[in-house]
């Protein structure tokens, strides 16, 4: 395209055209900069702020910044590494997360990264706040003990169900996930095929009784660390990619 | 469902057009008339907006001033900031806890009184000071706590609380108020003689390109913190394409320990709405929005009364002093009770009638701000410094303050002084000289520009109050001896943490992580590698905080750790017996002693 110009991710050029942001830019070129509230087909939210980058001097959330000519990011480096090593631990210690007995794991962007980003333990001390769980509704199931506020169900609902049904109240520390409903989840126009369903990275919000429908083991980061299907393109002929579509 | 409550409820709505855009003020007008937004009136005030009952609950579950549970008819709020704790805030809620019969956030069971605590309301240089409704009460003493509640039980009219009044404008029969002014340091913006109209009537004399000239000239830079070039500002406002612009006077004036922009609207309302016209002719807006934060709305009809004098007198509305083509107006919209309001995004967001969550920006708002349009957000006094300019030229602006820091600043100072109050410097006068001024004595610490700022000692003394050296929005709150300096720097992450928004990761969980982590050194049960723990979370914090508010929340710890690091160091190094020097052996006894009913073997 004639109006390409370049971006430069830790010293590797890469193309970028007028208007993406420098996670779109990013991921065309097969770089991965780390990711939980954003998702291509949404959009950005900028909440979970891993995807913090250093774009020419100044630090930005990737899935937001647009890119500009010549910009200079650094991603991959030991400053940002630690920066994102302390925003997972920070989401593990906030929320009442149980790997082992959780039915998302392997398939959990949150425990992903973990395992990416070489996060055993937290240093950091647990909240322990009590957190509902609504298991009104007879297909779907929220465990706000998972929720780390990333507002995909918020975004996905509204923008590709054409339905209100998720909200946060309150705020600083006592956020959570809302309903559009004066009680519970089973009151409102949630449908088991909404893509809100489709959309979230932790097993905060599911379909009842489909957990196990892919078995431990051949789950998606079973195998692959979370970022491979990005860092793959890069080595695989660039074809121009479409951003995935939510849900498929 | 009462259909008393559906039908006025109803009628508030209808009041404000059943448009969702002022869900502040239907929330508002709600919450004043029923003490509370009950479960249905969110279901009415949902259905009459059109908005989802998640995105009413998601407002009003937002802002400390707005509740879901039923409230008292006389709502007790006492200022819980640190020179309110320095100047008694303890023995005063005791005193109102005691004679009310109930504990902080509880309601008396005849629905007569709510006590609560709030964060700072703008009045530390008169702690401690409450807000009883919408009535602020200063110098507050536990006798006084317990003669404001005996006399309300007599009448349950807060406004009959004031006895005495207030200097200048406080005793104008619209404010009628106890608080003081307390402006103490003489200069331009605060004294010079005021000649209503001349500088808007300047401004319109000459082009909106030679308005934002001289404001250029002048260098005048933000007062609110940041220090953004002000004229800067508006000319990306003026140049941003669109049919509608608007300028917004950010009076939310929320940053602990600052009071200036109180003094400003209470004695120079008139300079402050003659800037907004101006910049409203500047940039084409025909609209302005004065954002008022809760804690000052005893000062609203009065400042709804100047509007309509400046009405009548052809300063505002249409042909503003008779110029065909210029047409401006002003409205004042109330906040309600969040500190985040005070960041231009969030503040913008809370006045289309939301949640106070700040934006990502790009874009920013001089592009694409309220209801998508070109906006500007200045300060109060940045505003007061306009018409300044305007009447007395850019170059006598510039006479005063260095090269980077053109004009005077207002500074509220508070605590270890013998002369709180608003003092008008130049920029460039150094912290001593400050100090001086008001009268410290022994100053051992300043926090200057409130929480966000900086935490400086002794040897910062010689520095020099500016953009370039020591900023500040204003706020300057001096620490003496006696002063236990780390419990102050816990009180202001309590502060961060309740008033952070919750959008991003590092502002909601990392400060209520930096808080537990200091909390642990002061109670003597930190190790030493928890000093640099506290270093590079406050670094994650910092750096990867969505808005200035996380971005500025671990200053409090990382600037007391940088001056004053020995205090840290005292308390987490190993004593000679290779236990830390502040543990306490009973104290880290006494569960399992109240458990298991027996006294420790080691005591006595
Ligand atoms: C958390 C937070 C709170 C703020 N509070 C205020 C405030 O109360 N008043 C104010 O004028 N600016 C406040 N600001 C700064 C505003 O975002 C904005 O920069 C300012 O209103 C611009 O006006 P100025 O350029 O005239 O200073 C705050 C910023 C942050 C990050
Ligand atoms: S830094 Fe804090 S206040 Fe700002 S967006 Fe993030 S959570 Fe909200
Ligand atoms: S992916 Fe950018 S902030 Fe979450």
């Amino acid at each position: 395209m004639s109006d390409e110009f370049t971006v430069y991710i830790d010293g590797v050029e890469i193309a970028a055209r007028p208007g993406q942001t420098v996670i779109e830019a990013a991921d065309e070129a097969g770089v991965y900069i780390p990711r939980l509230c954003h998702l291509p087909g949404l959009p950005p939210h900028g909440s979970c702020r891993m995807c913090t980058v250093i774009a020419n001097g100044r630090s930005a959330s990737a899935c937001y910044q647009p890119v500009s000519p010549g910009m200079v990011v650094e991603n991959d480096t030991d400053d940002m590494l630690e920066h994102r090593k302390a925003l997972i631990e920070m989401l593990f210690v906030e929320g009442n997360h149980f790997c082992m007995v959780c039915e998302k794991s392997g398939h959990c962007e949150l425990q992903a990264l973990a395992y990416r980003f070489g996060v055993t333990a937290p240093r950091f001390p647990y909240h322990w706040f009590p957190r509902e769980v609504d298991s009104s509704h007879p297909e779907v199931i929220v465990d706000r003990n998972r929720c780390i506020l990333c507002a995909r169900c918020v975004r996905a609902s509204r923008d590709l169900d054409g339905k209100q049904v998720f909200h946060f109240k309150h705020r600083g520390p006592h956020k959570k996930l809302s309903v559009n409903a004066t009680a519970r989840l089973k009151d409102t126009d949630i449908d088991v095929t909404d893509a809100a369903l489709d959309v979230c990275p932790v097993g905060a919000l599911m379909r009842k009784r489909r957990a196990y429908d892919v078995p431990i083991g051949e789950r998606l980061y079973d195998h692959e660390p979370i970022g491979s299907d990005i860092e793959h393109r890069a080595s695989s002929a660039p074809d121009p990619v479409e951003p995935a579509e939510v849900g498929s | 469902m009462s259909e008393d409550l559906a039908a006025r409820v109803s009628a508030i709505c209808r009041e404000y057009g059943s448009d969702a855009g002022r869900m502040m003020d239907i929330t508002r007008a709600v919450q004043a008339g029923f003490g509370c937004v009950s479960e249905q009136a969110v279901e009415v005030i949902a259905a009459a907006t059109d908005a989802t009952v998640a995105d009413v609950e998601s407002c009003v579950s937002f802002y400390s001033f707005l509740s879901s549970e039923q409230k008292g008819k006389v709502v007790i709020r006492l200022s819980d900031d640190v020179p309110d704790r320095m100047a008694g805030f303890q023995r005063v809620l005791d005193a109102f806890s005691d004679e009310l019969g109930i504990q902080p956030g509880e309601t008396t069971e005849d629905g007569a009184f709510t006590l609560e605590t709030t964060a700072c309301i703008g009045l530390s240089d008169q702690a401690p000071g409450a807000l009883i409704n919408d009535v602020p009460v200063t110098h507050l003493s536990s006798d006084s706590a317990r003669e404001i509640v005996r006399e309300l039980r007599r009448h349950m009219d807060p406004r009959r609380l004031v006895h005495e009044e207030g200097d200048g404008n406080n005793a104008h029969p619209q404010i009628h108020s106890m608080v003081r002014n307390n402006a103490r340091g003489m200069g331009a913006i605060l004294y010079t003689p005021y000649n209503r109209g001349e500088a808007v009537n300047k401004a319109l004399s000459i082009s909106p390109k030679e308005v934002i000239r001289a404001i250029k000239t002048a260098r005048l830079r933000g007062r609110g913190g940041a220090g953004f070039p002000a004229g800067m500002k508006w000319e990306f406002a003026r140049n941003a394409p669109g049919e509608a612009k608007y300028v917004i006077c950010n009076a939310d004036e929320g940053e602990p320990g600052t009071f200036k922009d109180r003094v400003l609207l209470t004695e120079r309302s008139d300079r402050v709405f003659a800037g907004m016209t101006i910049a409203g002719y500047a940039i084409g807006a025909a609209h302005g929005i004065l954002y008022l934060r809760a804690e000052y709305k005893y000062l609203r009809p009065f400042l709804e009364a100047q509007l309509e004098q400046r009405r009548e007198d052809g300063l505002l509305g249409k042909s503003v002093v008779g110029r065909e083509g210029f047409d401006f107006d002003i409205r004042i919209q109330m906040g309600a009770g969040a500190y985040v309001c005070g960041e231009e995004t969030a503040l913008i967001a809370s006045c289309l009638g939301g949640r106070g969550d700040p934006w990502n920006r790009p874009p920013f708002p001089a592009v694409e701000g309220y209801l998508g349009c070109p906006t500007i957000v200045n300060n109060v006094e940045t505003l007061c410094c306009v018409t300044k300019i305007l009447e007395e030229g850019s170059a006598t602006f510039c006479e005063y303050g260095t090269r980077q820091s053109a004009g005077t600043k207002l500074l509220s100072i508070s605590g270890d002084c013998l002369r709180p109050g608003v003092y008008e410097v130049a920029f460039g006068i150094t912290l001593r000289q400050v100090l001086e001024l008001c009268g410290a004595e022994e100053p051992v610490a300043v926090q200057v520009g409130g929480p966000s700022g900086q935490m400086v000692g002794e040897s910062d003394f010689d520095r020099q109050i500016c953009f370039d050296d020591l900023p500040t929005g204003g706020s300057m709150m001096v620490f003496g001896p006696d002063r236990d300096l780390l419990e102050i720097v816990e009180n202001f992450m309590d502060f961060f943490v309740e008033e952070s928004c919750g959008y991003c990761t590092p502002c909601r969980v990392g400060n209520v992580l930096l808080r537990e982590t200091l909390s642990r050194v002061r109670n003597g049960a930190a190790e030493p590698q928890d000093l640099d723990h506290l270093e590079s979370l406050g670094e994650t914090v910092r750096k990867t905080s969505r808005c200035g508010l996380g971005q500025n929340s671990p200053n409090p710890i990382l600037s007391s750790l940088e001056n004053f690091r020995h205090l840290y160091e005292d308390l987490v190094s190993e004593a000679p017996d290779g236990q830390r020097r502040s543990f306490d052996l009973d104290r880290a006894v006494q569960e399992a002693a109240e458990i298991t009913g027996r006294d420790p073997a080691h005591a006595g």
